[in-house]
């Protein structure tokens, strides 16, 4: 049915191609088509990003030289750092802003936002997406949401400081602490056009890869990028609304005198109204999201490494039903684990023992998938891309971050580590500079698709292997000083003996976070540089399986110009013995391929194996002398 | 490309009409935290809880949205059959039975207020009984204007396609808010 309707539009289509008239407006502002949407979310993606690592720098500068001064800063920060010594509240604006801005607006709508729109139609064969008005509503949200957030440094108080978890009291109430204030108000209202945005988002990717996909592309034909996107947002559209439902009760505490997360406060020796309230509700609200949200940004990543790592290594993925499984395991498994986070709230040890015992479960499906990736490395005619290095780059990150997650889902493990340095690197690894890389793959693997032009590889060697080498000097050192028990989100260590001794740490640290920040400057310039001078791209630039490759370099809405192709094999057929080139594009029939097609290409077809099978014997003389040969 | 959208709507629509099941999903989801939430924080003491007998408005509020399903199923039975006054008629039954049931539910916060359980209150799991009525009635809310807006393109004569389309997608809506209402009650019953 689907595929009867689709090419009864392409019909329509190219009827009224002729008198579409595009503003510069409807092109590229308030544009409803998939991949102008995807450059959108991208480049924003992109200013958010160097914004939150900029954040991140500053703070770096205090924690690694806390009784120093830096004039600079006082005349660009003015009265937060005074002195030229960044401000306590200051500070903790700086670190709750930088996560969440990380988290969400980067790693979230950065990266599901530009490739599920970019990928989602060009590679199940869709001409867009099931809404695309829905679409572009959930760019402008997703803007608007970024713009609030970044509104918050203007104002008189700062932007929120209560952690990018912001638990309550610190940010139930308005007087609490200087960020509680209205930078609080705007962390919140910035969050709820956020989850609308992923919500419109979401929804249509799930829509589109449902219906929309072309002829022959059935579930078991789609790329795993496909497969990664669409368990993401559905990941996304059964938890961010619990979010809502957590954030909804804490603006009616802080704004109406409701308790419901409060009870038993007193400020500077007045006791507060609120009574009967349990900050854990919300813990358990906010980590209901909060831990599949973690899965929202690394799947994605997974997915498209995937791709990169199959297309560079020339063979076909390993385990092709594994890394699905796996990532259908990782999605259901993620939603009964949240109570990890939450070992030290008092809870019941029983239930404690549950949560560990989920929570380690998910060690397996993420271990097939790893194996998987080192499998279809091996022997693998590899390729080294800037993509390819920065898949790989993924992968060595996702082991030695996911190998810290064993020790904390221990729940006695958890309680010391809990809140310390140790908790901060296991994530940085794990969710931020994994997924980062996952980011940057996708950026350097369809940049060609995107723009139409080849990013310079030079630069993207240099920019890895300082971000690589950078990101692992960053975070390795925290281990250990959260195994000596030093917490994140202190101000400065001064003020404790046993930390004195990490100051030095804290240093080097800090100067590692600098080149690698500045690291990006090579990343930045050879994007934006490559959008208008780079080399030219071809249509298939990678010699890849996938559908998009078939579109024409210069993008059209619709993106195929007569009918939309259809789908006979499955994506993965690279360096298939028999065959002459080393990749088979999934638009090629079997008919076309008869030397290298083997018996359970025809998925049970008596016909096509009876054909297959009377080939082979018209063609064995030919097929001998191929093998002297 | 805006003004492709009217072909595109047309084979499209089966997908957007899984975009408002996805929808139902997702609002399910922000109930089933809001209702989550509600047992986490009742079970954290014996102090809290419902504490009271649920008003009788309630039981008529939920008849009224029942036979509303009624109407709105009527409403799309009559679009189906071409019988185009008809499907007027019920819309029309349909929002005002929408509109009588939104009233009845303010009408229960009044009754809350007079019998002591407020909104602002040491025991939250009566806040929260001000929480389910109000994000359901902001469904409710919603489910009226696509009601409206069905209504309207039945004025306008749009093409049957669309008109069956925009009654097909606000009776799952409404009935969803429907079952909603009636989850949120049952769940209220057992808690009193």
């Amino acid at each position: 049915m689907a595929s009867i309707a689709l090419h009864d539009t392409a019909v329509l289509h190219d009827q009224d191609h002729g008198h579409h008239k595009e503003t510069f407006i409807t092109k590229y502002i308030f544009s409803q088509d998939h991949k102008m949407i995807a450059k959108q979310f991208l480049i924003t993606g992109i200013i958010m990003a160097v914004i939150a690592m900029f954040l991140s720098v500053l703070f770096r500068l205090q924690l690694a030289w806390p009784d120093k001064s830096f004039p600079i800063l006082e005349t660009f920060l003015g009265k937060w750092a005074e002195g030229g010594r960044i401000r306590p509240e200051f500070y903790l604006a700086l670190v709750t802003i930088h996560g969440t801005m990380m988290v969400f607006f980067v790693l979230t709508a950065g990266l599901s936002g530009t490739f599920s729109n970019l990928l989602i139609p060009l590679q199940i064969g869709a001409r867009d997406m099931a809404s695309p008005f829905i679409n572009m509503l959930s760019y402008w949200f997703f803007f608007t949401a970024c713009m609030i957030m970044m509104g918050s440094f203007f104002t008189q108080t700062g932007p929120a400081s209560a952690g990018w978890t912001v638990y309550p009291p610190l940010s139930a109430l308005p007087k609490a602490i200087p960020g509680s204030g209205i930078g609080m108000t705007l962390w919140l209202i910035s969050m709820i056009l956020f989850v609308a945005s992923s919500l419109m988002g979401a929804l249509n990717y799930i829509s589109t890869v449902l219906n929309m996909r072309t002829k022959g592309m059935d579930m078991w034909k789609m790329p795993l990028t496909i497969w990664a996107f669409f368990l993401t947002a559905i990941l996304g559209v059964l938890s961010f609304p619990v979010l809502v439902a957590g954030v909804v009760l804490l603006i009616f505490d802080r704004s109406f005198g409701t308790s419901f997360y409060l009870s038993d406060i007193v400020i500077a020796g007045q006791v507060l109204p609120n009574q009967g309230g349990s900050p854990i509700l919300w813990q358990h609200l906010f980590w209901f999201l909060g831990h599949p949200e973690v899965y929202i940004v690394i799947m994605p990543a997974l997915g498209i490494t995937s791709e990169v790592i199959a297309t560079n290594s020339r063979k076909p993925i390993f385990g092709y039903h594994a890394m699905v499984y796996s990532l259908i395991g990782i999605t259901v498994l993620s939603f009964i684990v949240w109570g990890h986070h939450m070992f030290i709230t008092g809870m019941n040890p029983f239930l404690g023992g549950v949560f560990m015992i989920t929570t380690l479960i998910i060690a397996v499906p993420s271990a097939v998938k790893t194996f998987n990736y080192l499998a279809t490395l091996w022997r693998g005619n590899l390729r080294f891309t800037p993509a390819m290095l920065f898949a790989i780059g993924l992968v060595s990150f996702f082991i030695s971050g996911g190998l810290t997650g064993i020790f904390l889902g221990n729940a006695a493990l958890d309680i010391n580590l809990h809140d310390t340095y140790f908790v901060v690197a296991h994530f940085h690894l794990v969710m931020g500079s994994a997924a980062i890389f996952g980011m940057l793959c996708g950026v350097y693997h369809w940049f060609p698709k995107m723009f139409g032009r080849m990013m310079d590889e030079k630069l993207g060697y240099l920019h890895f292997w300082l971000t690589f080498i950078g990101a692992y000097l960053v975070f390795f050192p925290m281990h250990f000083m959260g195994l000596d028990g030093v917490p994140r989100r202190y101000y400065a260590f001064t003020e404790f003996e046993f930390m004195k001794e990490w100051l030095t740490v804290n240093v080097f640290i800090t100067w590692a976070a600098i080149i690698a920040a500045l690291a990006q400057v090579a990343f930045l310039w050879n994007f934006f540089y490559s959008i208008f001078y780079g080399k030219k791209a071809t249509q298939n630039p990678w010699h890849s399986n996938t559908l998009e490759w078939t579109t024409a370099v210069k993008h059209i809405h619709g993106n195929w110009p007569g009918d939309i192709p259809t789908v006979y094999r499955w994506p993965y057929d690279y360096s298939k013995p028999g065959h002459a080139e080393d990749f088979i594009p999934q638009t090629t029939p079997f008919s076309e391929t008869m030397s290298s097609n083997l018996p359970h290409d025809f998925e049970g077809n008596p016909e096509a194996e009876y054909i297959q099978e009377e080939w082979i014997k018209s063609h064995a003389s030919e097929l001998q002398t191929e093998e002297k040969v | 490309m805006v003004q492709t959208s009217a072909d595109q709507d047309r084979i499209n629509l089966r997908a957007r009409k899984f975009l408002m099941w996805l929808f139902i999903i997702s609002s399910f989801m922000l109930f089933a935290g809001l209702t989550s939430g509600f047992i986490v924080y009742t079970a954290g003491s014996v102090e809290r809880g419902l504490k009271i007998l649920l008003p009788q408005a309630f039981m008529y509020s939920t008849a009224v949205i029942i036979i509303s399903s009624v109407t709105m199923h009527l409403a799309y039975l009559s679009g189906k059959r071409l019988q185009f006054n008809k499907q007027k008629l019920y819309l029309t039954l349909t929002i005002l039975l929408g509109i009588l049931f939104f009233i009845i539910q303010l009408s229960t916060w009044r009754w809350f207020i007079a019998h002591g359980v407020y909104f602002v209150n040491y025991n939250a799991s009566q806040s929260f009984l001000y929480i389910f009525t109000g994000a359901h009635l902001l469904h409710v809310f919603a489910g009226l204007i696509m009601l409206i807006y069905a209504l309207l393109g039945l004025r306008k004569n749009i093409p049957q396609v669309r008109n069956l389309f925009r009654l097909e997608v606000t009776s799952i809506f409404w009935h969803f808010i429907d079952i909603l209402w009636i989850y949120l009650y049952v769940f209220l019953l057992l808690n009193q």
